[in-house]
């Protein structure tokens, strides 16, 4: 972890971001990892908005944003200039899931295809929050969003989360990465290993959203923790497209993460709906068995 | 030394000797030669730039921003449907003062899908934020990059350029052209000098939101810069001409228009048939003169007012249509002139390659000395 001079965080205190707020904790332990030498190209969302109200700024480091759907191709630009010019600073694009999984695949997918040596770190708190909880390709299946409302007739978000990850190994990137904000250090040594492997390198952290997923904003490590501890979020890495280290825990029922979030509270309220929790402890079971990380299954041999 | 080459091979052989160190393009007709030329160059290393061969133009123009930013001068070219896909881009781009260079090799907009040239697409730019020259040969296309660079990266300046040249009926034609050598462009234009850059030794935030209380501000710098580009353009366009004997000091360049009682007013290729028609018709005795608009972005309102008040009737030549609302030129002719007593009549034509001939040139005068136009002209009524 790069030492920070003179007590200062090279992400700043007194942003705009809402209490509690998982993706401001991702940008505080990224600019950990990657110390001075790097420049970040952002997406407009969240991030972007609560941490640089002209003319103020949280980012000790240089940093631009340009559009949504663009940091990928912005980065890639930077990336070739800077080797033209024989700089060394890290290129680091960041963005939510929202712009990563959806509106930024195309940009995305041709950095990742050419190869630039860049790192992109994805803040994925499940749905557009910066607009008011709508739901994007990382909402996860039952959740209730402001565009996939849980109603009569809907059980809300309809789909499970696209695999970005596995499409980013797809293309050849030498690291692909899962971390969460529950597991700092993790996370840390993630992105440096990213910023340290020549080529595109990819980490989708889980970022839990207190305002948009509906808990006290006390919580938002705890949340982020049952996800892994449900199986419903896996830390893992892929080096080369082969997944190596995904994290081993004793499983809890999904139940336990569920129920204390207002985005599933009509799997519970008015009537329990046991075969939606059943369908979501399955992508959850699904989740283990791809990456073996039940610590007791792997006692009990099929 | 003139030398017979493409218009597409002209442009490259200029951006070359311009220096871009990151040049990021994705393949359009008719624009396709420029980006392989520059590419062959990087591939036999005559040329010492980072080439990005992006996805979309989308993201060719998003490279090209961060390669700004990063303090690299950048190249890109494009057309048409690219260029509507770089929409977003272009305004941010202007909006965060990146001196890029674009070429646009002009040609219509879908739909119906034409590959055919008209100016619909970089007009339909025009409030972007970048400054917009338009060429009527090659000799003037390769000229007006070198200028381009010049004007953009003023620091009086920092906004981007396209320098527009009609697609095939230029980019595939072959004219002489006097090339000047590397030495003469560096010359002339000096190394890229960023303003501000992404720097870790100077941490700077690119691109932050801004609320009611700062955007106004914001977009007035950039109209002030625009402002302060007619000048620049003028200074540059003079030292051009001081040094390589072609004066582009001129955002707008009369023909024949001293004595006119007509004057026709149009932008790019269509020039020189237009200037051919002129000298026809004043062999006949008419007083019909030509007005052409060089820089149409930041526009060029008083000059075009000075340049027409001797004449009576104006006819202006529209190479694209603000649907609803007649053609972009001659709209803003109109409020240039607005209040003069001229006549002002706007022409649509040659819309989607529909070639002009001279006898067109003509009859749009004709037409406008008749007090008729507002119109589309040459429409094949029996295809309606």
């Amino acid at each position: 972890m790069a030492e920070v001079e003179g007590g200062c965080e090279l992400f700043s205190a007194g942003h705009r971001a809402c209490g509690g707020c998982g993706p401001a904790l991702a940008a505080r332990l990224l600019l950990k990892a990657t110390g001075k030498n790097v420049i970040i190209a952002a997406a407009t969302g969240c991030m972007e908005v609560f941490s640089t109200p002209y003319p103020e700024t949280a980012w000790g480091v240089p940093w631009i944003h340009s559009l949504f759907e663009n940091p990928a191709a912005v980065a890639s630009g930077i990336e070739a200039s800077l080797k033209r010019q024989g700089r060394t600073e890290k290129v680091v694009c960041i963005g939510g899931d929202g712009s990563t999984l959806d509106i930024g695949v195309l940009c995305i997918s041709g950095a990742f295809e050419r190869g630039h040596d860049i790192t992109y770190i994805c803040y994925d708190n499940e749905a557009y929050m910066n607009t008011g909880i709508q739901r994007s390709g990382a909402t996860p299946y039952g959740a209730s969003t402001t565009t996939s409302p849980a109603g009569s007739c809907s059980l809300g978000n309809p789909r499970p989360k696209k695999d970005m990850p596995a499409i980013l190994a797809a293309h050849g990137a030498p690291y692909v990465a899962t971390a969460s904000i529950a597991y700092p250090n993790d996370f840390v040594q993630k992105v440096e290993r990213a910023i340290n492997t020549p080529g595109p390198c990819y980490i989708q952290v889980h970022t839990p959203c207190c305002t948009g997923w509906g808990f006290e904003s006390g919580e938002t490590l705890n949340m982020a923790k049952l996800a892994i501890e449900t199986g419903l979020w896996v830390n893992y890495e892929m080096v080369d497209g082969r997944v190596e280290k995904a994290k081993k825990v004793s499983r809890k029922p999904v139940e336990e993460y569920l129920q204390k979030q207002k985005r599933f509270r009509h799997l519970f309220k008015p009537a329990r709906r046991d075969d939606v929790i059943a369908q979501i402890q399955g992508i959850a079971d699904a989740n283990a068995e791809r990456f073996g990380i039940d610590i007791k299954r792997k006692e009990s041999s099929e | 030394m003139l030398e017979f080459m493409e218009g597409s091979h002209a442009v490259a052989e200029i951006v070359k000797r311009c220096r871009p160190q990151v040049i990021a393009a994705y393949p359009i007709t008719p624009q396709t030669h420029i980006v392989e030329d520059l590419a062959q160059m990087v591939a036999n290393c005559e040329i010492d730039a980072e080439y990005i061969t992006v996805e979309s133009e989308f993201s060719a123009l998003s490279a090209c921003l961060g390669a700004s930013a990063a303090g690299s001068r950048v190249y890109s070219a494009t057309t048409s449907q690219g260029l509507a896909l770089m929409f977003e881009v272009c305004f941010n781009a202007a909006g965060m003062r990146q001196p890029i260079v674009m070429t646009i090799a002009n040609r219509s907009l879908g739909a119906p899908l034409s590959i055919w040239n008209d100016q619909q697409d970089s007009i339909s730019l025009r409030d972007s934020g970048w400054l917009q020259f338009y060429a009527e040969d090659n000799q003037e296309t390769a000229d007006l990059h070198m200028i381009a660079y010049k004007v953009c990266e003023d620091h009086d300046i920092l906004l981007p350029a396209f320098v527009c040249f009609d697609g095939f009926i230029l980019t595939h034609t072959f004219e002489p052209v006097a090339l000047p050598t590397q030495e003469e462009v560096d010359a002339y234009l000096p190394a890229f000098n960023p303003y501000q850059r992404l720097d870790a030794e100077n941490p700077l935030s690119f691109g932050m939101y801004a609320t009611p209380e700062y955007y106004m501000e914001f977009r007035y710098e950039v109209d002030q810069a625009m402002q302060r580009a007619k000048q620049a353009f003028v200074k540059a366009g003079r030292e051009f001409g001081e040094q390589f004997g072609r004066d582009y000091s001129a955002l707008v360049e009369g023909y024949r228009l001293e004595d006119a009682d007509t004057a026709l007013v149009a932008m790019g290729s269509i020039c020189g048939t237009v200037k051919d028609a002129i000298d026809e018709m004043r062999e006949n005795g008419r007083k019909v003169g030509l007005l052409k608009i060089r820089a149409y972005r930041p526009f060029p309102a008083r000059e075009i007012a000075d340049a027409l008040k001797g004449v009576s009737t104006v006819a202006v030549l529209d190479k694209n249509i603000s649907l609803g609302n007649g053609g972009a030129v001659g709209t803003e002719v109109k409020s240039a002139l607005y209040g003069s007593g001229i006549s002002v009549y706007d022409y649509i034509i040659a819309l989607g390659g529909r070639d002009v001939r001279k006898k067109d040139i003509a009859a749009v005068v004709d037409l406008a000395e008749k007090g008729k136009g507002d119109m589309f002209y040459g429409l094949r009524t029996e295809v309606l």
